[in-house]
């Protein structure tokens, strides 16, 4: 080939010119995204994490509640389908484990979702009314915060009994603060910009200029925070069920497991190594996710 | 070479299409009181285009983004702005919504950040459209496509679906323009739609909006620094300093004879290729009036080359000095150039 490495060039940018779609800034970053491999491996990782812990209980040989006098804390092994090991009342830890991730999963994305959507629209609102309006809702955001979330849980417990429904009102009722406030500092980073000057100025309402102008440019850092949210929310739940707060009996949680499996370190370390492992592995999936759309929204950081 | 501006003072009908009264301007700030207009008058007539001139912080821009109701929270104004009759200052907002973008549009100093990095171009524009005349986005289309070959964009199809920061600096300012005149605004307020932009940009831009003004009746004000740019697009100019006007007239009048010692100032300090470029240019020694403190007597008098002792006490009032053409200065036209020298041509 006689071609000069400059006419390459052109052909490149002529093809570049040919092609109609436009790249959103969405699209680069997703692009930025799938070029980093911690997430891009996290992201299987989580997936496999979330497909097992969903289709494993389905088909395997024991359910969350067979217990069985046979085979009370046998250590893992082939042998019977305990592959993990069985607890003190000779439950498969295994379908526990797995059964365990969909509980913990669940609850740490439906909280992130009630979070997401209480703060930012919370958080929108009171950066975008301003003036009286931000001040009265965010010293009111400043109160809640102030109360210490135990103490919170502990009320809700003892006037609505233990229920699983309550873990994420409580969880998703206090973490849609920070959300809040982060998503106030932004709207008002992006209030004073000019785009949203000119929507004012073409007339558009409040309602659309909120909707369509302010809030898609605030998503970025909101987007980060919701990876660091589900894990933190994750952990929540594993240390409220630690405290007998949270996830009952018969169902099981990985924080619940962990905190059963504590009890028995000496004698049967497993109990507590496997729902652990899952733990930790997850955690450090979701801070690579998060680390991975910091820097592919935000290029200019790094 | 400066041409000798050829504007035909024929199509406009002296009906006023805006009519500023006691126009004042005020900022609240953690220093005190801030006045950024005080006891302007104006009108703009039917399809004519007036410039707006001053210095950074005279109150140019101020007074139109109050007159859109942009104003920052700790503003307010009193006086009034009227837009064939309706009263916009402190309007509701309601009134101003069905006017901004439809009647009244305005193109922004910064176009390289007046439009959202998170919608395409297109969709940006439809908003003018869907919200003002009802259209459905695929009919938004056609007439955006169309604006854009008027704004001379090429390939518009494929501009209308792509993002601003695929776009140069100019052709987003093209851009803008193109949506500032999408509903044929009566009144279209061009807040120094080429400071940034390079030259030949610049042409393009400006013969762009004089041709709008041409083709479509439109009223238009050009608020700049540049008077080159007012020589040749404007048909009367507003002279601003310190927040009030201090001349107001014709073009040509203006530049033939400058009435206050500012506006004199000014086209003194303006480059031009018949000075000698080994030369200074020419400046206004001093600094812009403190608008927290402004001075009892004339804001321009600690700079002004013939203040007399009346300038300091009072403030001198705004009076005709020929057709349409009035100046806020104590001294008599013809004794402002006596001292002054006269203007290099």
């Amino acid at each position: 080939m006689s071609t000069r490495p400059e006419l390459l060039g052109s052909e490149a940018l002529a093809q570049a010119a040919r092609g109609n779609v436009s790249r959103s800034l969405w699209r680069q970053a997703g692009r930025r995204f799938t070029r980093n491999r911690a997430a891009m491996g996290s992201v299987v990782i989580l997936a496999v994490i979330a497909l097992t812990s969903i289709l494993v209980p389905v088909f395997w040989p024991h359910g969350i509640e067979d217990a069985s006098w046979e085979s009370i804390l046998v250590p893992p092994g082939l042998a019977d389908w305990h592959w993990f090991g069985t607890d003190a009342n000779g439950r498969d830890l295994l379908v526990r484990t797995f059964y365990g991730g969909r509980i913990s999963l669940t609850i740490g994305l439906l909280t992130t979702v009630v979070a997401l959507l209480i703060g930012v629209t919370y958080g929108a609102v009171a950066g975008f009314v301003g003036g009286r309006t931000d001040g009265f809702m965010m010293r009111f955001v400043d109160v809640l915060y102030s109360l210490p979330l135990i103490f919170f849980i502990i009320i809700l417990v003892t006037v609505f009994g233990r229920n699983i429904f309550l873990v994420f009102v409580a969880i998703g009722a206090v973490e849609w603060l920070t959300m809040s406030r982060i998503v106030r500092g932004q709207t008002l980073t992006v209030k004073s910009k000019e785009y949203v000057e000119s929507a004012v100025a073409i007339g558009l309402s409040r309602g659309a200029i909120l909707r369509r102008y302010i809030i898609p440019n605030v998503l970025g850092p909101v987007i980060v925070y919701v990876t660091l949210l589900i894990p933190t929310n994750i952990i929540v739940e594993s240390y409220l069920s630690f405290l007998g707060l949270g996830v009952q009996e018969p169902l099981t949680s990985w924080g619940l497991l962990i905190s059963q499996g504590a009890g028995q370190l000496d004698s049967a370390p497993w109990l507590i190594f496997f729902p652990a492992t899952f733990l930790a592995v997850t955690m450090f999936c979701f801070n690579f996710i998060g680390d991975g759309l910091r820097d592919a929204l935000d290029p200019r950081d790094r | 070479m400066r041409s000798i501006p050829v504007t035909g003072n024929g199509a406009s009908t002296m009906t006023p299409v805006i009519e500023c009264q006691q126009l004042n301007v005020r900022f609240r700030t953690d220093s005190g009181q801030v006045t950024a207009v005080s006891d302007l008058d104006f009108t703009l007539n039917e399809g004519e285009c007036l410039g707006v001139v001053g210095e950074s912080g005279s109150g140019k821009s101020q007074t139109f983004l109050a007159m859109f109701g942009l104003l920052a929270p700790n503003g307010a104004t009193t006086g009034s702005i009227r837009y064939r009759g309706t009263e916009l200052l402190n309007a509701p907002r309601a009134t101003l919504d069905g006017l901004r973008g439809n009647r009244l549009a305005m193109i922004f100093q910064d176009a390289l950040s007046g439009l959202t990095p998170t919608m395409r171009v297109g969709d940006q524009m439809a908003e003018v459209l869907m919200r003002h005349q009802g259209l459905s986005r695929r009919d938004a289309r056609t007439r955006i496509i169309e604006a854009l070959e008027v704004v001379r964009i090429a390939d518009p199809e494929r501009r209308f679906s792509a993002y601003p920061f695929e776009m140069s600096g100019g052709m987003r300012q093209r851009v803008m323009i193109a949506m500032a005149t999408l509903c044929r605004p009566e009144v279209l307020i061009a807040d120094e739609p080429t400071t940034a932009l390079d030259v030949t940009v610049q042409a393009q831009v400006l013969r762009l909006l004089d041709g709008l003004k041409r083709h479509t009746g439109t009223s238009l004000v050009l608020i700049t620094h540049d008077l080159g740019v007012v020589a040749g697009l404007c048909d009367r100019v507003l002279i601003m300093y310190g927040g009030r006007a201090v001349e107001l007239g014709p073009v040509r009048e203006i530049f033939r004879r400058p009435a206050h010692p500012y506006t004199q100032a000014l086209l003194r300090s303006m480059p031009s290729l018949v000075i000698d470029p080994a030369q200074d240019l020419p400046v206004i020694p001093g600094q812009p009036p403190d608008l927290e403190n402004l001075p009892a007597g004339c804001a321009f008098v600690s700079r002004c080359h013939c203040s007399v002792d009346a300038c300091r006490s009072t403030r001198p009032p705004f009076t005709a000095v020929g057709t349409d053409h009035g100046r806020a200065c104590h001294r008599l036209p013809g004794d402002i150039h006596a001292i002054g020298g006269a203007v290099p041509a």
